[in-house]
């Protein structure tokens, strides 16, 4: 028997502003008592598609129809009306407040404000879908798990009948995604329809009865969970490989620059972020890595740029200084002491420095750093250094030329409401004795930068935020090469990006590697990455899925990595033997 | 010492009303600095509302004290209301920055308040004033005790019921807790179908109206109609949100800091034999118990003794 249609999305169009459209003509239909995955890539638009179930968002062509009748959903109150409840990734939770007031609130059913009888009838109900909650315990004190619980209960409570989670395991434990889906289970056997955002393959042929699969905004297919396999839904979220003209020279004698290793870091929320992640990055070759959004890309870079406090791992530089002076590049006197008691050091003809005369008397601070600035004092070997626990400062007085194109432009990379020439001189604001600070230099740098990179903008002495996206970019892409990395990182360089300023950005990455530069390439599009990148790294979940090789990598093994099929397969594994 | 209890309750009275009166605008995630000038802008109402009833009685005799609280309260919170509603427009409307807006508003209160008083006709404040702080009768008969807990005219005991009622509504109510929610995160709080900007309007005005009378007690009732100009009343305005922080944005904790606030004030008119510098220097003591007090909060970092999450920012829904 055909089950009953709950909710039909017919031809739904989205777009935000004049050019992104988040959903075309996209038509669905969930049905009662069912259990529907919405699959699909990074910002294919299925959060986008659902936020106009739940009243966030507005479709701009297109019906909603709920049990068959034609339906308007303005607002999240609307949504109630219709019994549809959404539990959003970041949790529409009061700390302050209670699990029985957080699921109350909002509600007024015109009966007296009564907290302990509302308590009687969420305990009743999650006696019958299996819930573990505790309605005194405040929101602040509770794990993830449990805030989710508290969004699914207050969705009930409202007499939810069609229950949207978008991305509901991310943050889980193995175990709590267990019990996520026996609650999930429960409420299908009610009746009730649960619609599951996910992309998350072997999830989606865990839990779901039906799968619909959307790419670029588009619904590509639904299917019947049971008719279909994983790799037949990676090929459909990825799709066919696109051919992008992006030159790619062979690397040059590639050395190695960086080495990660076993980089643990725990996030805000107490679960890792990045877990246990190990890579190496060679000089004169683009590294790409490649990711569900949210996988820990940013928190990876930004733990190397030493932004992150580690729980665990090594980061090390190796500087090409092997046969050259140490400058004063390493400012401290303490450091170039440090290396010559690593017995790091040597004078030009070759006598090993020690910090110590022939007599074995030391040699005064005023002598050593004659010696230094004369140019007498070489590196042995190339120098190795140890990022972890150091500041982005320290960092730099090392010697170490990194630069970091953060995802973040404006809140991390530029300040907005300076202009370009300030902007300029957030890096070079400490060179030179003089209190006043240089700003010739950085005028002619952001002009130089305005004339090669074609930035549009009046002149130099605009605010950049006044600038468009793909402008900003150029600005801040520029000021990092500007510094003359060794190690350049970026992250999304053009997210929000037009085709020709994406390709100006591509063309810079890869001048800098054919340079000696090594690059780290964070990116979203796939096509991208395999014409641009000559490594690419699969994170996912904050683990790496593996390494491989951008001129032979097919698009949908790089798809099927970065779902996690392989350990969530893994996981399984290690559930049953235990 | 009846004379210490009895001033300080009323200095604390004063704060009381601006106390409450803010602690409400918080709640609602508005970190409402024009609190001092809204308190001056009630005093200008309530004083207005004074002249014109003693003004149109053939004599200050025939005056009733029902008509003449009823008429200068009423007078008092529409005119506080009145510019909170100018902050609430700014700051929830429009969005504005609410620091700013807010010293603003204290700027242009205490202004106004002076030029409103300017051509008020002050001739029966004196009666008005004494009328408006009659006690109960039997208070004088009860002796020390009788005087510092029955002496006090109706503002004194409004504020008390007002900031018990406050408490009530907060923690026990449905409004309460849409209220808090709203402070806490708008954000949550629309998605629960909770009208954001209708709460933020209704406990910004409440407040204000609240705080005036917190001015409009000073002049009438503790200093009985003398009046110089606005600048005591903005100074009683900072004090009450000092206050805040030091109640831990709680109004019953309210009822006894502001009397602790209003000793410390007082006190140093009471001991004698003391130089004027002592005399600032004790003055100052609740504003360094509040600093004390904020330290140790956000060095506890307890999260019910944190003030609402989302104060001082404005909430867009679209904005994300």
């Amino acid at each position: 028997m055909e089950k009953q249609t709950v909710i039909e999305l017919r031809g739904i169009t989205k777009r935000f502003g004049a050019s992104v459209i988040a959903n075309n003509n996209v038509s669905i239909d969930v049905k009662k008592g069912e259990i529907l995955s919405v699959l699909g890539e990074n910002g294919c638009g299925k959060t986008t598609l659902m936020n106009m179930l739940a009243g966030i968002y507005y479709p701009d062509e297109g019906t909603i129809l709920i049990h068959g009748e034609e339906a308007s959903i303005r607002s999240p109150k609307d949504a109630f009306r219709y019994n549809i409840g959404m539990i959003h990734q970041h949790f529409k939770l009061i700390d302050v407040f209670t699990a029985a007031e957080n699921i109350v609130i909002g509600m007024d059913d015109g009966e007296k404000y009564d907290i302990k009888s509302a308590k009687t009838r969420i305990g009743a109900m999650s006696e019958k879908y299996g819930f573990h909650i505790e309605l005194d315990k405040k929101v602040h004190e509770m794990s993830v798990s449990e805030k989710q619980t508290v969004e699914i209960v207050k969705a009930l409570y409202r007499g939810a009948d069609v229950l949207i989670l978008d991305e509901p395991t991310a943050v889980l434990t193995p175990q709590e995604i267990d019990r996520l889906f026996e609650v999930l289970r429960a409420m299908r056997e009610d009746g009730k329809s649960v619609i599951i955002i996910t992309h998350k393959l072997n999830e989606v042929m865990a839990i779901s009865d039906r799968v619909t699969v959307l790419r670029k905004g588009e619904h590509v297919k639904t299917v019947n969970t049971s008719e279909t396999n994983e790799k037949e839904l990676a090929d459909m979220m990825v799709g066919q490989k696109v051919t992008l003209n992006i030159d790619r020279p062979l690397p040059e004698n590639p050395e190695l620059r960086l080495n990660v290793e076993n980089l643990t870091l725990m996030g805000n929320e107490g679960h890792l972020v990045l877990d246990g992640v190990s890579f190496d990055a060679y000089s004169g070759e683009i590294l790409g890595i490649a990711g569900i959004a949210g996988s820990g890309q940013r928190e990876l870079l930004e733990s190397i740029a030493g932004l992150h406090h580690l729980q665990e791992g090594r980061v090390t530089y190796y500087n090409p200084k092997k046969d050259k002076p140490i400058t004063f590049y390493h400012k401290t006197f303490e450091r170039v002491m440090e290396l010559a008691e690593q017995g790091m050091l040597r004078y030009t003809d070759g006598r090993e420095f020690t910090g110590k005369d022939e007599s074995g008397k030391a040699l005064s601070k005023k002598a050593i750093c004659a010696q230094v600035e004369a140019g007498e004092i070489l590196f042995k070997e190339d120098e190795v250094i140890n990022l972890r626990e150091k500041t982005p400062l320290q960092i730099r007085e090392l010697g170490v030329r990194f630069s970091f194109v953060p995802e973040d432009r404006l809140g991390m990379g530029l300040v907005g409401n300076m202009d370009i020439i300030d902007n300029m001189m957030l890096r070079s604001y400490r060179r030179g004795k003089s209190v006043f600070v240089d700003r010739k230099a950085p005028e002619d740098l952001a002009n130089k930068i305005v004339e090669s990179l074609q930035v549009v903008t009046p002149n130099t002495h605009t605010p950049v935020r006044r600038l468009s996206g793909g402008n900003v970019q150029k600005v801040l892409v520029g000021r990092e090469i500007a510094a003359g990395p060794r190690v350049l990182m970026a992250a999304y360089p053009v997210r929000g990006l037009d085709i020709n300023s994406s390709y100006t950005i591509y063309n810079l990455l890869t001048e800098q590697k054919k340079s000696g530069v090594a690059v780290v390439f964070v990116g979203e599009d796939l096509d991208v990455l395999l014409a641009l990148c000559d490594r690419i790294l699969v994170i996912a979940g904050g683990k790496v899925m593996g390494t491989v090789d951008a001129r032979k990598a097919k698009k949908e093994e790089i798809g099927l990595m970065m779902t996690g099929a392989v350990v969530g397969e893994q996981e399984k594994q290690e559930g049953g033997s235990l | 010492m009846t004379l210490f209890f009895v001033s300080a309750i009323s200095i604390a009275t004063v704060l009381l009303y601006g106390c409450v009166g803010e602690i409400i605008t918080e709640k609602a995630g508005h970190l409402n600095l024009g609190i001092p000038g809204i308190m001056c802008m009630g005093t200008a109402g309530g004083c207005l509302g004074v002249s014109l009833y003693m003004g149109q009685l053939s004599s200050p005799e025939q005056a009733s004290w029902f008509l003449l609280v009823l008429i200068s309260l009423l007078f008092s919170l529409v005119f506080a209301a009145a510019l909170g509603g100018v902050y609430a427009l700014l700051t929830v409307t429009l969005r504005c920055n609410q620091n700013i807006t807010g010293l603003a508003i204290t700027i242009f209160g205490n202004g106004a308040t002076n030029f409103i008083m300017s051509f008020v006709d002050r001739t029966h404040f004196d009666p008005a004033g004494k009328l408006i702080s009659s006690s109960l009768p039997f208070a004088e008969r009860l002796g020390g005790f009788g005087s510092v807990v029955f002496g006090h005219g109706i503002f004194v005991y409004l504020a008390i019921a007002a900031a018990i009622v406050c408490a009530i509504v907060l923690n026990k109510t449905r409004v309460g807790l849409h209220l808090r929610a709203v402070g806490e995160s708008p954000a949550t709080a629309d998605a629960a179908g909770i009208n954001v900007n209708l709460y933020k309007y209704v406990a910004i005005l409440s407040g204000s109206a609240l705080a005036g009378l917190g001015g409009f007690y000073y002049i009438m009732d503790y200093i009985k109609g003398s009046w110089e100009n606005a600048a005591t009343i903005e100074a009683f305005g900072w004090l009450a949100i000092a206050l805040v922080i030091f109640v831990l944005w709680k109004p019953n904790i309210g009822i006894l800091g502001a009397f602790l606030f209003g000793a410390c004030f007082i006190v140093a008119f009471v001991i004698p034999d003391i130089t004027p510098t002592q005399r600032e220097i004790i003055k100052m003591l609740p504003y360094v118990v509040t600093i004390v007090v904020l330290v140790l909060t956000s060095i506890r970092k307890k999260r019910e003794h944190q003030p609402p999450a989302s104060l001082g920012l404005p909430y867009f829904r679209e904005d994300r």
